[in-house]
């Protein structure tokens, strides 16, 4: 008669060994099948429990209950074990290199001066200019001698004018033409409009000079503006298109459909206003003409100068783009090469 | 404008530092550009004040040992006088008394042989076996003109042992004068602004001739043949002149300034210029006299059909008829305002000169320049406007200093032509006007105080108004309420913009109204840039030529009626374009090397010229242009697609749903710009808005494009977004599932997937949501001339789920219909 206790403890400690003993689930499953399986070396042993005395079968039978559970455990941990170990196993074998470059994805942008305009144009409707869009051709009245620019005025010489094959039409040198076409448009009412536009000049094209480029101009009339109106209004402006902190000036210029006239300038971002390249070592940037309309220009305009008044003022964008990203050839512009336009 | 600082100060008090009397300048609108410093600390090589003095050469002996040298003895005003050797051909043997820039051992000056600037310390060396430790400097070694000819001489009362610096260093300001401030385009002009910013006066240089001659009555007589081309013509005559150089300081001041010295006579007439603006002429009076054989008859007129002058460049003019002349009994002697003649002009020999004040229209002075292309200090100073007013004090002016230069007699008196005596502007300000325009009180006295430093006459005039005449001087101010926004900025810019106040506009807000255009336009643009595309803005000049390439084939394009420039300035900006492809087509060349993808738009006007009205219509018109991969390749796509038509068209589809443009097609077309076969013209609302297809091989060649397709699309912006709906439907989200089925429809080749599609759709009922067609076969499995269409079909209904049977049965019903209208079979 075999004891059958201690065939359990031989069992146990040889079942245990070859749990350990498997490397995955199969080799796993061929163990618990030889110990634990119904024709498993457990089943046999415990088949031998009929041919035991009566009074020694309750503590024989809990010793086999206790070998079975303490191998179903072990089973199931070394279970959980072996899987735990595959899905690591898997997750390193699907290691990326993380430092290989992203799938490129194909984006499309704005050109530089559609931004800046948009940033202007916003920036002026919240102040409620709206946009006014006017022609790009235009009559030399228009273009001159309703802005208070005679035929051979001395003041001519500040614009380079492209002229057309036909007599009195050109191409717009401001878009100051678009003041009098918003003006006879809106009369009598107040007006408060930006007219942004491309420009075109007689000049070669260089690195600092361009036959085309955009300007934003701005017109408010009413009955109560003034120039501290101007000022103030122009401030804000700056402070948000260049920065809520940077300082702002007004110097006197001269524009034949202002007066007075003004050129404001905006402390260097580049140098923080301690002058750089850029500012020419002055710490200030010229970012736009302004002035309060002349009255010449409000009575062509079809207001009374002794009534109405406004002020006006006209900026660059592509300058303006120039300034605040340090680039130095305004050609990048209409080249469109895209090493330029991929930097906005 | 240049104005040395030293001759500024002959005529007002500086009593600030030099960068601050700019700064002022500049903030009162006469703009200062650049500062140039002359020998004092802060150029670019200040004169060492203990070794760079005034020297007075004592003697002049030959060199022994070199006929081109020689050697002067200098008293410098330290210990003994010393001895250099020097080859200045202005130092010859036997001179003495000269006063010379003298420069003594560890001076630093400019090298006088090198092309560059380079400065270099005077050591003590041999010259020729003679020592010598000091140096007579040219203007050049002092860093004042390119002059290494000769030394620099001195005028004779400079006081020997002088720091140079202290002599004759200066401080040059270089002016940009705006139109407005033509009068600064004076010395006299620039003090009366610092007089007025500083609390200053303007000391008037004196304008007193000592006449010891006869009168000038009878010997010259003047008519005007136009006073409104020549408002003044006024002459003084000075005999027995001796022509020769001017003294230094002249000279000096006119190289600062910018103009060459000549002579005595002709340097006072620039000189007095600079001084008073007033341009002046000096003629040789023997001359006249001999070729009127009598008293000169000087008149001012137009010219004659075919009249010529030989100008003093030695130019023979021939002179068109507006051209404004000065002329005698014989002809021509001066185009006035502009040159003078050469028979005339004042040489070595001039004996007696008639010197010439005039005042010329700037509009005849201005077309004459351009016409002869021949600016000249006169001639932009006229161009600007020039007071008749200045003819006077500037002849008496330089008539006087040049009888104290040159010697001789003046003739008493002016010969004065003056038809039409200026009259000054009178304008009434009142304070109201001032606070209306500026916003801000000035009292009036605050305002009378400013106007009157800048010479101008107030009186009061009621409670608060002030009569207001303008000096002589400023021709800038006007009349009425234009006069009185002259005056107001004229307070504004003295009284200073950074203290006039900052206020928010408290004026009534204008209606604001929505611009539906713009704002479509501007969400095309974001949609085409969210579907991956650069937006590019090109030259809106551009050539005929450039637009023909669009058009192979046509050898003779039609002369197009263009908006064609009349002065281009270069061949290949000479119209306005009517076509935006050429542009893009060149945008996508340009980057051809240098990207894989080439996918852009843009939006802008092109113009058209229009035979009703003078302006051109500019309607605004969207391009898209792309070629190339659909991506850049990388190592998880090596070699990507190529973009092809279909890409083309799912961007304008993209767009189209953008902006929930519905009814919209594409119809097979033809077009001479894109390749048969491969193009479509876009119906929106039954309207034609555009082309878009893969472009001709020839135009793809004529652009220099690499092989591959290039697609364009064309479209006319305003047609396409004026079918924008101002708002559209959101249909509900289905809350009970979909059904799906494919299937797939074999059908001849020349059925269309439009057709196809449009049978579907109409067989599918209220049922069928969605048709959408996802694989095109053709090949082995099928006969030839055969093609299959599989389409994703999606069945919905609103209120329930539905049943497999009532699929079937739509299906079945398209499939049926498919095969009655266009002979389809469902694919095995
Ligand atoms: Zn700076």
């Amino acid at each position: 008669m075999t004891d059958i206790p201690q065939a359990l403890t031989v069992l146990q400690a040889e079942a245990l060994t070859a749990l350990e003993a498997t490397a995955d689930e199969a080799a796993l499953e061929q163990v618990r099948v030889r110990y634990l399986g119904r024709k498993g070396s457990l089943a046999a042993i415990l088949r031998g429990l009929a041919d035991l005395p009566p009074a020694e079968r309750p503590a024989v039978g809990k010793l086999a209950n206790e070998v079975k559970e303490r191998l179903e455990a072990a089973l199931a941990a070394r279970r959980e074990a072996l899987q735990a170990a595959a899905r690591a196993a898997a997750l390193a074998a699907e290691r990326v290199d993380v430092t290989l470059p992203g799938r490129p994805v194909p984006m499309g942008r704005l050109h530089p001066s559609t931004q800046v305009l948009r940033r202007i144009c916003q920036i002026w409707g919240d102040m409620g200019f709206q946009i006014y869009r006017s022609r790009d051709i235009e009559t030399e009245e228009m273009n001159f001698e309703l802005l208070n620019i005679p035929a051979h005025h001395p003041a001519r010489d500040m614009w380079d004018t492209f002229y057309t094959m036909v007599d009195g039409i050109l191409l717009r040198t401001h878009t100051s033409p678009g003041q009098i076409r918003a003006m006879r448009e809106f009369c009598p009412q107040p007006i408060r409009v930006i007219l942004p536009g491309m420009c075109y000049r007689y000049e070669q094209i260089t690195a600092r000079s361009e036959i085309q480029f955009h300007q934003v101009e701005g017109l408010a009339v009413g009955r109560h503006v003034s120039m501290t109106d101007l000022k103030g209004t122009l401030i804000s402006f700056a402070h948000r298109m260049f920065g809520a902190v940077r300082r702002v000036r007004f110097r006197a210029s001269h524009f034949p459909f202002t007066e007075p006239s003004a050129e404001m300038d905006v402390e260097c971002m580049l140098c923080e206003g301690a002058g750089c390249v850029v500012c020419k070592q002055t710490g200030w940037l010229e970012i736009l003409g302004c002035g309060m309309v002349h009255p010449e220009v409000l009575r062509n305009g079809g207001y009374d100068p002794a009534v109405y008044s406004g002020f006006a003022f006209g900026m660059g964008p592509e300058r303006i783009t120039m300034l605040k990203h340090r680039i130095e050839d305004i050609r990048y512009f209409w080249t469109n090469d895209l090493r330029f336009l991929e930097q906005f | 404008m240049r104005v040395p600082i030293s001759w500024l100060k002959e005529y007002v008090d500086i009593p600030l530092p030099v960068q601050e009397v700019a700064e002022r300048l500049t903030f009162a609108g006469l703009e200062v550009a650049d500062i140039q410093t002359i020998g004092l600390p802060g150029s670019a090589l200040p004169w060492d004040p203990e070794r760079i003095v005034v020297g007075e050469v004592l003697e002049v002996r030959p060199h022994p040992d070199a006929d081109r040298l020689v050697l002067a003895t200098v008293e410098y005003g330290g210990g003994q006088p010393k001895t250099v050797v020097t080859g200045a051909p202005n130092l010859r043997v036997g001179d003495t008394g000269h006063k010379v820039a003298f420069a003594l051992e560890g001076a630093r000056h400019w090298d006088g042989t090198s092309p560059t600037p380079v400065s270099s310390v005077l050591k003590g060396r041999k010259v020729r076996g003679i020592y010598s430790d000091a140096m007579i400097l040219s203007e050049k070694e002092l860093g004042l003109s390119d002059d290494h000819i000769g030394v620099l001489l001195l005028d004779a009362m400079a006081p020997v042992g002088m720091p140079l610096a202290t002599y004759m260093g200066d401080v040059v300001l270089d002016l940009e004068i705006t139109p407005n401030m033509a009068r600064c385009l004076s010395v006299l002009g620039v003090a009366r602004e610092v007089a007025a910013l500083t609390g200053g006066r303007v000391r008037y240089p004196q304008t007193r001739m000592q006449a010891g001659g006869e009168s000038i009555e009878g010997r010259v007589a003047i008519a005007i043949a136009d006073p409104t081309l020549c408002a003044r013509y006024a002459a003084t005559l000075i005999a027995d002149v001796t022509i020769g150089p001017s003294p230094e300081w002249m000279r000096r001041r006119l190289r600062l300034a910018g103009i060459r010295p000549i002579n005595n006579v002709v340097d006072v007439t620039n000189y007095v210029m600079l001084e008073w603006g007033q341009p002046l002429h000096a003629f040789d009076y023997d001359v006249l006299v001999r070729r009127a054989k009598g008293v000169p008859q000087i008149t001012v007129r137009p010219a004659k059909t075919g009249e010529l002058l030989t100008t003093l460049d030695g130019v023979v003019r021939p002179l068109a008829p507006e051209r404004l002349l000065i002329t005698d009994a014989a002809g021509p002697i001066a185009i006035a305002g502009v040159m003078g003649g050469a028979e005339t002009e004042v040489t070595d020999a001039t004996r007696a000169v008639l010197l010439e004040a005039a005042n010329f229209h700037f509009v005849s002075i201005r077309k004459t320049t351009q016409a002869l292309k021949l600016p000249s200090e006169a001639s932009a100073r006229f161009g600007r406007g020039v007071p008749p007013s200045a003819a006077a004090p500037a002849a008496l002016r330089a008539t006087e200093l040049m009888r104290e230069l040159g010697g001789g007699r003046i003739a008493r008196g002016v010969a004065d032509c003056y038809p039409a005596p200026q009259v000054p502007s009178v304008v009434v300000l009142t304070t109201d006007e001032v606070r209306r325009i500026l916003g801000m009180d000035l009292s009036r006295a605050e305002i009378e105080r400013i106007l009157t430093a800048l010479e101008f006459r107030c009186e009061p005039q009621g409670e608060t108004g002030l009569c207001v005449t303008a000096p002589d001087h400023r021709l800038d101010i006007g009349t009425g309420v234009t006069g009185a926004a002259d005056l107001i900025e004229e307070v504004a810019r003295i009284h200073g913009y950074d203290r006039i106040p900052v206020t928010e506009m408290a004026d009534r807000l204008p209606p604001q109204r929505d611009i539906v255009p713009l704002n479509l336009e501007e969400q095309t643009r974001d949609l085409l840039a969210v579907a991956g595309l650069q937006e590019v803005i090109t030259y809106r000049l551009t050539t005929p030529q450039r637009e023909a390439q669009l058009t192979p084939g046509n050898d003779s394009p039609a002369e197009r009626a263009y908006v064609r420039v009349a002065n281009p300035i270069s061949a290949d900006r000479v119209v306005m374009r009517q076509c935006l492809l050429p542009g893009l087509l060149e945008v996508m060349a340009h980057n051809a090397r240098l990207r894989d993808r080439l996918w852009f738009f843009e939006i802008g006007p092109i113009y058209l010229p229009s035979g009703a009205t003078k302006l051109p219509a500019e309607p605004r018109r969207l391009a898209i242009g792309m070629a190339g991969r659909l991506a850049s390749a990388s190592w998880r796509d090596p070699d990507p697609s190529r973009t092809d038509f279909f890409d083309l068209k799912g961007v304008v589809e993209a767009l189209l749903r953008g902006l929930h443009l519905g009814a919209a097609r594409f119809e097979p077309t033809t077009h001479p710009t894109f390749a048969p076969g491969r193009t479509a013209r876009l119906i929106v609302e039954e309207h034609e808005v555009g082309f878009l297809g893969e472009v001709h091989p020839q135009v793809r060649a004529a652009f220099d494009l690499p092989p591959g397709p290039v697609c364009l699309a064309e479209l006319d912006l305003e047609e396409l977004l004026a079918r924008v709906p101002l708002t559209h439907r959101v249909a509900p989200v289905p809350r009970f599932p979909p059904a799906l089925q494919d299937i797939a429809l074999v059908v001849d080749d020349g059925v269309t997937a439009a057709d196809l599609t449009a049978v579907i759709r109409s067989a599918g009922g209220p049922l069928l949501a969605d048709a959408r067609l996802f694989d095109v076969y053709r090949g082995q499995q099928l006969p030839s001339g055969k093609k299959s269409l599989a389409f994703s079909l999606v069945f919905q209904a609103a209120d329930r789920t539905l049943t497999d049977a009532e699929v079937e049965a739509e299906k079945r019903r398209i499939v049926e219909a498919t095969a009655r209208r266009l002979g389809a079979e469902p694919r095995a």
